[in-house]
This record gives C-alpha cells, structure tokens and sequence, in this order.
C-alpha cells in the first residue's frame, strides 16, 4: 500500500477535521447572512431555524409596478448550489415574465444557473423584472403582447390589476401595500 | 442471453488454478522503474498485501460495479466489499454481466457477490443490499481503498464528504484512497482521490455535464422539440393539475400522464418524437449506458486500485477522462483543490476558551485575530443558528445569543460554522472548554 501518510506530513496544510454540517446548509448560511438587499426587498423565514424555505417581498419604489408588494417562495434543496433555488410568485400577478401559476421566467433561475451566483443574485434579478418587464420572454403572452402593442394600456393595465381587478377576463391579485 | 451458464465451479472454492498470477507476478516480483522504493516490498511482502490483508470496498454493483469486481477479484484482491441499494432490472442484463434474466427482482449486490465468488477462487465478496448513508464511520474505517462506481452526484458527495471527514490527523489509517468511476454515454471519468491532499469530488462538481434545461418561455410559448413538449407536461403542467402532488418518475403511472399531456402538446404544434421511453428519458435525465465505456473506466479505476494497493507503480494524479462522442480521445491532468471547497476546503481553528465566555465574546475574538481577518461573522453549530448578521429576521432572532454562554450552545469538542464576506467559503471551530 503506498505510504500516502509520509506524503501528508510534507503538505503544508495539516489535516481538516470539518464539522458535520452539509454543503448546501453552509452554503446557504453564507448567502443569506451576506445579502446586501435594498429596501425594497425583505425576506420572511416562517420557521426561523429552517433556512431553506423562506419568502420574499418585493416593494419596487419606482416604475410601473411601484405601490406593490409581490411575495414570491423560496425552496432550496440539498444540493444547492448546483442547482438553483425554486423561485414562485406567490400571488396570482399581471407580468409578461409571470405566468398564472407563479411560475417565473428569469434565466438565472433555469438555463443559466451557475453555482458561483447566489440567493442575492436571484433576488436581484426578480427586483429587476418589476423594473424592465420583458416582452420577449413571455410567460403571460397577453402581458407581453399589450406591452410590445401599447405600453400605455399594458400599464393601465397593471395599474387595474395591482388593485384586484380583471385584465381579459382573469382577476388578479390586490397586492397594493 | 437465454443461454444458461452452469458456474463452473458449482460453488466449491477451488485452490488457484495453476499459474494464475504469473502476469500479475511480473510486476510484483521486482520493482520497475516506476515503483516508490520507500514502500514497495518486492515478492512476498506486497503479494502477502494484496491477497491476505488488503481489504476494498466496491460503491455501485451496476454497469461499473460489475465490471470492476470482476477486474478486482481477477487480479487479486481477496477480500472484497460491495454495496449497492438498487434490484435488478431487465433493462441491466444487456451489460451488468453478473446478472441473468433468473436474477431479475433480486438485489444486485447480492447476487453480484454469489456470481464473483463462484467464479473466481478464494476470492471473499462481502454484498451489503442497501444505502451508503446505512453504514457509520467505523463501517468505512475498515477498509484500505473505496472504489465508486456510482450513477448519483449526491451519493458520490456523501462517500466522498464522509471520506474526507474520516480523515484524523492523529491516525494515518483514517486516510482512505478514494478511487471514483463515472460514465454518460460515450464519456467517462476515472479519479483518484486522497481526502485532505489531493482535489475532492466537491472541488470539482463545477465540471459536471449540467442536464440540459431549456428557457420556461421556450417550453411556454414557442416549443419546437419533442423535449419541450415533455418539460412542458413535467414542469408547467403537473404542478398545476395535480397541486402538490410530488411528480415520483419511478411511476409508470406518473410517467403515462406525462407522455399523454406532451403527445398532445405536440400533435397542437405539429411536432413530432415524443414517446413513452423519450418522456422517461427526459424526466429521469437518463443517458443511455454504453457497455464499452463502463469496461475502458472501470479498467481505469482497477488498474488504480492495484497500483495504490501494491505500490508497484505510480499512480494516476489524478484526473482521467475520456471522450468517446467523436473517436476516441483522452485526456489526464490534474485536477486542483479549491481553497474554497466547502468539504476539503476552508480553515479549521481549534479554540479553547472559559466556560463563561459569552457568544459576543467569541466573536470579538475572531474579529481580533489578526491571521483571520474576519468581519462580521455569522455561526452556526450543525443544528442551531448561533449568531447571523443578516437578513434582518434572523438577526433578531439570534441577537439574546449574544448574552448567552458559548457553552451552553456548544458542547465541549463540538464544531461552529463561521461564514462572513470576508472568507473564501466558510472557517470551522472547534470548541474545547478551559
Ligand atoms: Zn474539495
């Protein structure tokens, strides 16, 4: 058997005992305590001691969603970060980028995933959808087809639907603060 | 395959047939130019070694598993151990040779175990039919050398986390030779890892092929594959059907929905590929096995083992890989560790402090010391927060820690996760009381 220990003692570094603590939980103890988030984000934790299932609420101050308050869940699984979290809207939104479901179009959160992103970048990236909604990757095709056809409706629109009202037929959610 | 293969031993351990090593002899007999003098011990010494003491444990019976106990068991190894949670399955018997369609519903290791036992003479297989996670440090701690030939990234973290974590400094047998077989197709991977000095499995799952994902709006909006068509079912609509019903590909029911909400996707968009195996393959991500991959890794893995084994020649530092997708290339180089791997990684500070220190103390501590360089720490013990700086909720949750006594959070000899901008990944602590 070769003598791997002899090999050992010429490394500079002495062995690591690490404590029990998986990857993933580290990993998430070290996005969360390092988000730097503005205030117009705030995250909830339901249960304080699970720190892999959390909400956030996004309060844009500018732009045509400002006044809203947009909840979307987090679930994180064990082997975060290599793959993303699973981000939801919580509310029933009027979005190109948001379908009915909640379901959320943001590259980082599917196709693009990389683990050196992180929790701060997600939240980052879904702040920006509320600034920049994006026509060209709808997720609500009529949301993106009033934006594209005529901005000024798509926002009256908005407007209508932040405040629990109908856009075609479908009634979205009062998410006024 | 129908054809019966009558062991030809009937069970009853023949001695060596006779010049059953005279290939293996060659390279233990003398050393060679590529031996390490300090601990090859020509003839009877690495011989007695290899046959009599040397004590390895196979991760996986399947398309790798196979080949390598039988690679093992042929070329020496005596006692060999086997583990694999999975039963056979029709679909293995075209290149999990140890298995005949009588085999189907059993479980791989076991049978696999029986078959190189009868095979080969004097060679003991140990099966254990069940997870990795089952076995406890002391179950590892037997062994000289791991060999993993496993399809699951996170069974493959798991053995080489609890590798890693076996290692004391105060005991050199604690330190195991990982050796870690991987297919997908056409490619493959062979590695050697020493936990603590060379690249661990966590330091390199960056380069793992990542499963082929498309853009939601692309599977929402515009599908064009038999695949969007598929993930389309999977991902948008299951969730909303079926609420929160979990999604169990391992159904075939599950998988019929599935492959009847995509077919008719695809019939409304003209597309046309999508069948009842492509929807498996999709929602499992499976790549179909190659029988001739699995044979070149294992090869490789086994061909590691006896050199690590017998130290009759150097080893493989400590990266192999292998492109079969256009020829045939390969490519060796080493793999280096990450500073910031969160399992081999990071620093560790054994810290004695008074039982009355208080947590605020603590961390005043660690922002004092000059060869840390820590700002605003967060910790954690497995279990429990202890301190977080942010978000704002669980600051306030965990500041009444400040006041409290380390000790009544930590136990004595027991370890604290610190996190902070300031550090590459994280610093571990482990506390002893005055
Ligand atoms: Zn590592």
């Amino acid at each position: 058997m070769i003598k791997i220990w002899s090999m050992k003692k010429n490394e500079e570094a002495a062995a690591k005992r690490k404590p029990k603590t998986s990857a993933a939980q580290i990993r998430v103890q070290k996005d969360l305590t390092e988000l730097d988030l503005p205030s117009t984000m705030v995250t909830h934790f339901p249960n304080p001691a699970d720190l892999l299932n959390f909400t956030l609420t996004i309060t844009p101050d500018e732009g045509m969603y400002k006044g809203g308050a947009f909840i979307f869940s987090f679930v994180i699984n064990m082997n975060y970060p290599h793959e993303p979290p699973k981000v939801k809207c919580t509310q029933t939104i009027y979005h190109p980028n948001v379908d009915l479901e909640g379901n959320v179009c943001l590259n980082i959160l599917r196709e693009d995933w990389k683990p050196v992103l992180n929790l701060n970048s997600v939240m980052v990236g879904l702040q920006y959808l509320f600034l920049e909604p994006n026509a060209d990757d709808p997720l609500n095709k009529d949301a993106a087809e009033e934006l594209r056809r005529n901005r000024e409706q798509f926002i009256y629109n908005v407007k209508h639907s932040m405040r629990g009202g109908y856009v075609k037929g479908v009634q979205y959610a009062n998410v006024l603060t | 395959m129908a054809t019966t293969d009558a062991p030809i031993t009937n069970g009853i351990n023949y001695p060596d047939w006779e010049d059953r090593y005279y290939h293996v002899d060659q390279v233990l007999d003398n050393p060679g130019p590529r031996t390490d003098p300090d601990s090859f011990m020509a003839g009877d010494g690495v011989k007695n070694f290899l046959r009599n003491q040397c004590k390895i444990l196979v991760i996986g019976a399947g398309g790798l598993g196979c080949e390598i106990l039988a690679n093992l068991a042929l070329s020496g190894f005596k006692d060999i151990h086997v583990i694999d949670m999975d039963t056979i399955d029709i679909s293995n018997l075209n290149r999990q040779f140890l298995f005949r369609s009588k085999d189907v519903g059993q479980p791989k290791a076991t049978v696999a175990a029986e078959y190189i036992m009868k095979r080969v003479p004097g060679v003991k297989v140990t099966p254990y039919y069940g997870k990795i996670q089952d076995k406890d440090d002391d179950y590892y701690m037997q062994f000289n050398l791991v060999i993993c030939g496993l399809d699951s990234v996170e069974a493959r973290r798991w053995i080489n986390a609890t590798l890693v974590n076996l290692v004391d400094p105060e005991n050199p047998e604690s330190l195991k030779p990982l050796i870690d077989g991987g297919t997908e197709g056409f490619k493959g991977q062979a590695r050697v890892i020493l936990p603590t000095i060379t690249s661990c499995y966590e330091c390199s799952l960056d380069m793992l092929n990542k499963p082929t994902t498309f853009p939601i709006c692309t599977i929402a909006n515009t599908p064009r594959l038999p695949e969007h068509c598929i993930e389309w079912a999977s991902v948008l609509e299951w969730p909303k059907v079926k609420g929160d019903m979990k999604l169990d590909t391992d159904d075939p029911e599950h998988i019929q929905w599935l492959y009847s909400v995509a077919l008719e996707r695809a019939q409304e968009f003209k597309i046309e590929g999508v069948t009842w195996s492509l929807t498996q393959g999709v929602v499992k991500n499976i790549i179909p096995a190659i029988a001739s991959t699995n044979a070149i890794i294992a090869a490789s893995c086994c061909n590691e083992a006896f050199k690590i084994a017998t130290s009759s020649a150097a080893y493989l530092n400590n990266y192999f890989m292998l492109i079969g997708t256009e020829s045939v290339y390969s490519h060796t180089f080493e793999h280096e560790k990450r500073n910031d791997c969160p399992v081999c990684g990071g620093e560790s500070l054994e810290v004695s402090i008074s039982e009355s220190w208080t947590v605020e103390r603590l961390i005043e501590m660690l922002v004092e010391k000059q060869d840390i360089q820590i700002k605003k720490p967060s910790l954690s013990t497995p279990t429990k927060q202890i301190y977080f700086q942010a978000p704002p909720q669980l600051e306030v949750a965990t500041r009444p820690n400040l006041e409290k006594k380390v000790s009544e959070l930590v136990p004595d000899g027991g370890d604290v996760t610190v996190t902070a901008t300031t550090l590459p990944f994280s610093l571990s602590l482990r506390i002893t009381y005055t």
